[in-house]
């Protein structure tokens, strides 16, 4: 087992890294964003976290989730904060997340309100079914030309 | 008495009454893409309770919980405006309280996100989002259904007419929120009046509805002294749980 003072904060990131978020595993927590700082203090980690929605069920699983991450590499004393303020906003979702999230299906926040194109035939001929869909961060939109449905993540 | 405390429980119960009606959509909404849209919309609302609730129950400073103040209550301490707790029968009446609702949150949070208090202002600012894409969707609907069929239409006036008297209550300004404002906590609620006034007209308008000719408001719902006979009944559903196993936790 590793001690927590031999390991740096850099080494907490990348294993955090490797943390997916529970509802969308293509992306980690670190690339969707709400994971706002570590801080390690004598034996113990605290990781301060930003909930994407208020109510969002994910973030409960998300905080056992770094717990269970993070005691895989021997670290158990960890310290999790909640920070509300700022808000979180998909602007700090990663390039690789937002990548990652295109590949997976769906389609990118955009600051006009919608998606650019469907993230399966590319084409821009799309239309929105609802504003909410299957998780608070995400809507659900339809593509007419190759007409399947698919996830557009909200811009906020 | 503590105006912080009642002034959290305000935003708290606000939240958590209309996050508890929406709630009992789920499952039986008239087309699924509503379903999700009203369980996404309770589920932002309960959110934001746990936060209100959480910072007043900090405030009191007697050891409750968020879910003691949610679960363990009676009406006559909930201080929720009584337009959020009446039944909602058909979906045009639930979406033009929400509509009615999201108008105030809106400019409301706005305002708060600028609170002297830091963990208002950070509540508010957070919740500002989510009411923001509400209001979004609820505008929208209420012009698409006031816009829409002879029917759907005299629903919707309907459902105006019957939420207009409740409306007013949004509108405050006790010794609470007089004591908000001196503290630079909040702005007294009644200020709002103007911005929430303009956006129902064009939204209105627009759902080719009219606006009630009624300026008489209830109270009685944000000081606790007279609730509607259906919030006992709300609770009754809603503390269940709570009521018959004491303590039980997931």
């Amino acid at each position: 087992m590793t001690a927590v003072s031999d390991i740096s904060e850099a080494q907490i990131w990348t294993y955090l890294e490797s943390v997916p978020d529970p509802e969308i595993p293509v992306i980690s927590i670190v690339d969707l964003g709400v994971v706002r700082s570590v801080e390690i203090t004598g034996k113990s980690v605290e990781v301060t976290i930003t909930p994407t929605y208020s109510g969002c069920p994910a973030m409960a699983v998300i905080a056992m989730d770094i717990e269970t991450g993070l005691a895989k590499h021997g670290i158990t004393d960890v310290h999790l904060k909640t920070q509300i303020a700022p808000p979180w906003t998909t602007d700090w979702l990663s390039e690789k997340g937002l990548a990652r999230l295109a590949d997976y299906g769906i389609a990118a926040p955009q600051k006009a309100g919608g998606p650019a194109c469907c993230p399966r035939c590319q084409s821009k001929a799309v239309e929105r079914v609802s504003q909410f869909g299957s998780t608070p961060c995400k809507a659900q939109w339809r593509c007419t030309d190759c007409l399947e449905p698919f996830d557009y993540f909200k811009c906020i | 008495m503590d105006h912080l405390f009642e002034f959290l429980l305000r935003q708290g119960d606000n939240a958590l009454v209309l996050g508890h009606r929406t709630s009992e959509w789920c499952g039986v909404a008239p087309a699924l893409e509503e379903d999700i849209a009203l369980a996404n919309t309770a589920l932002d609302l309960i959110g934001q309770t746990q936060l209100w609730l959480g910072y007043a129950a900090e405030v009191e400073g007697k050891g409750r919980s968020a879910n003691d103040l949610a679960y363990l209550r009676d009406v006559y301490d909930f201080r929720n405006a009584l337009m959020l707790e009446v039944p909602n029968n058909d979906f045009g009446r639930t979406l033009m309280r929400q509509f009615l609702f999201d108008a105030f949150q809106v400019p409301w949070l706005t305002a708060l996100s600028a609170s002297s208090d830091e963990r208002v202002a950070g509540i508010a600012a957070k919740s500002l989002k989510e009411a923001t894409y509400h209001l979004e969707r609820s505008s929208e609907t209420v012009i698409a259904l006031g816009d829409g069929t002879d029917e759907s239409n005299r629903r919707m006036q309907d459902a105006l007419d019957y939420l207009w008297p409740y409306a007013g209550e949004l509108f405050g300004q006790d010794a609470t929120d007089q004591a908000m404002q001196d503290a630079g906590v909040a702005p007294v609620p009644a200020s709002m009046r103007s911005v929430w006034d303009t956006q129902i007209e064009q939204t209105l308008s627009a759902a080719c509805l009219s606006r009630p000719d009624t300026s008489f408001a209830h109270s009685g719902g944000c000081n606790g002294s007279r609730h509607t006979e259906h919030l006992g009944h709300m609770l009754a559903v809603m503390q269940t749980l709570q009521r018959s196993y004491p303590g039980a936790v997931w």
